[in-house]
């Protein structure tokens, strides 16, 4: 790991601060992902700015009748929040879906949207990552792309986004909130948050230098089935093949985003009108212009079916989110 | 968590940084713009509780809190594995929750409560879950059981807290202790020995003792 100064700003303003005047400086909160790429040199920050002093760590009721979620509510803390278990569940059953015990015990909201790909060619620094160096290339077009993009990328990057959390926010059309160093506030829909690759693999949100994020909102909650599906290599404590968050109503109209499958969380709203007509209309205008590797054609296969078994488990009698 | 007021910087470390800082400062501040790295590691001081004692060490920045624990301290019965987050032989106990101790820094816990397995038992007093994995032969060789009994112990009290997991069918009734949610609850710990099954049985018998 390379050397860094470190420092713990009081106010959100002053972290905010703190790092746009320094292009190498780094936020670092629950530290989980940032100290991985840390000690791999794949990030290299000569300055720590330590956000886990300011009290961002509050979920309150918004006036709209939605909750707000600060940046720094740990993952087991926002899946056992009584309201998100009640009237959010597909946010619960994704944070659940997501890495170990250990990790969501120290993993932070704003963290969970910030966390970079686990593209095997992003971590590996003998290899060409556009991501991790721009202009080097893309070894994963040729490699084992098994596990990255179907849709949404592009000739110079096919990772995907590894959070589960992120689909469900997606689904639930939540708003992030940031602070600038200027303390002007910002909030930015969570579907303009991530970005696609394009030309720019480098840069995985639409957050500025040292925008730093003070919340997450949610709107009052959307009713229905709520279902986060998930399918991956291993039953737990693995990254999404694909996975499906579903807000499913009693008439059959719905929401749903899937995970696994691009740069950011995949929601095509047109493609929900076709939801009362079941899965495989869904995902043929969910996915239509999907451009498949030659490794990770199953993935259209598997959204559909596992769509379909999201849908079938929100038809089912009983609980929210009851598995088969 | 952290008092911002309690950061202390030695003094050659906050000339590095404050030379560091100026120069930043002074730079444009494109992408690209020249390294404002510390020339030399920067060490800060930390103070946190470690087993009931309390414990001041001067650190490199850098410094995982678990290499605080095993180089500094000469507490070695939390294990490196991966020291990447993806094998929990590192766990241990900060402020009542189960952390992957390689995966965050020392300077980052001023003023925790800290438990590793030396504070969780003795040999001639062993916590109920050492006891239980000895009974159980819930090991082979013994790398991963520090990491996996730390992590039993607070599996058993996030059921009791009522955290939900992956597999629990409901979540707005009261948690169950089984089989199926100690598995879920446990996947952040490997063992390449295979012993899971005598870990299930250990935990599930120091569970019973509980309720």
């Amino acid at each position: 790991m390379k050397s860094f100064t470190y420092e713990r700003p009081a106010t959100p303003a002053e972290a905010a601060a703190a790092v746009a005047r320094n292009p190498e400086a780094k936020f670092i909160a629950g530290g989980t992902n940032l100290l991985d790429l840390m000690k791999l040199q794949i990030e290299t920050p000569t300055h720590l700015v330590d956000v886990n002093g300011l009290t961002l760590d509050a979920i309150e009721p918004t006036p709209e009748g939605g909750l707000r979620i600060g940046a720094l509510v740990r993952n087991t803390d926002l899946a056992a929040d009584a309201r998100v278990r009640r009237d959010y569940a597909v946010l619960s059953r994704a944070l659940l879906a997501g890495a170990s015990g250990q990790l969501r015990n120290k993993a932070t909201t704003a963290g969970n949207l910030l966390q970079r790909t686990r593209c095997p060619y992003f971590y590996d620094t003998a290899q060409a990552c556009n991501k991790r160096q721009p202009g080097s290339g893309c070894s994963a077009l040729d490699g084992i792309s098994r596990g990255l993009a179907v849709i949404g990328a592009s000739e110079h990057c096919i990772a995907t986004h590894p959070g589960d959390m992120a689909v469900a926010m997606r689904v639930l059309d939540a708003t992030v909130e940031t602070v600038d160093g200027g303390g002007a506030t910002r909030s930015i829909p969570i579907a303009e948050f991530h970005r696609l690759p394009g030309d720019k693999p480098e840069t995985d949100t639409t957050l500025r230098a040292g925008e730093l994020i003070t919340a997450v909102t949610l709107p009052k909650p959307p009713g229905g089935r709520h279902v986060y599906r998930k399918v991956r290599d291993r039953a737990s404590y693995a990254y999404a093949l694909v996975s499906v968050a579903a807000v499913v109503q009693p008439d059959g109209t719905g929401r749903v985003a899937f995970g696994g499958v691009a740069h950011r969380p995949w929601r095509v709203e047109e493609a929900e009108a076709e939801l009362p007509k079941g899965a495989k209309a869904v995902t043929a205008r969910a996915f239509a212009g999907a451009r498949p590797t030659h490794d990770n054609g199953f993935k259209l296969t598997l959204a559909e079916r596992t769509l379909g078994a999201a849908l079938h488990e929100a038809q089912a009698p009983g609980r929210e989110g009851v598995r088969p | 968590m952290p008092d911002p007021a309690s950061l202390d910087l030695n003094r050659r470390d906050l000339m590095v940084g404050a030379t560091a800082a100026a120069a930043a400062a002074a730079l444009p501040t494109a992408a690209g713009a020249a390294s404002a790295a510390p020339a030399a590691p920067v060490t800060a001081k930390v103070a946190f509780t470690v087993n009931g004692e309390r414990r001041e060490l001067d650190l490199d920045l850098r410094t995982s809190l678990l290499d605080a624990a095993r180089e500094h301290l000469h507490l070695t019965g939390s294990k490196k594995g991966c020291d990447h987050g993806q094998c929990g032989a590192c766990t241990m106990i900060v402020d009542g929750r189960r952390i992957n101790a390689c995966l965050t820094l020392a300077v980052m816990h001023q003023g925790a409560e800290i438990t590793t397995i030396e504070g969780l038992g003795q040999p001639d007093n062993l916590h109920p879950m050492q006891a239980a994995f000895v009974k159980h032969d819930g090991y082979q060789c013994g790398y991963c059981t520090p990491g996996q009994i730390c992590s039993g112990v607070a599996v058993l009290d996030e059921i009791k807290a009522g955290i939900p997991s992956h597999v629990t069918a409901d979540l707005n009734a009261p948690m169950q202790v089984t089989e199926a949610e100690i598995r879920e609850r446990m996947s952040g710990n490997i063992c390449r020995c295979g012993a899971y099954s005598n870990i299930v049985e250990a935990m599930t018998e120091v569970a019973g003792r509980r309720a």
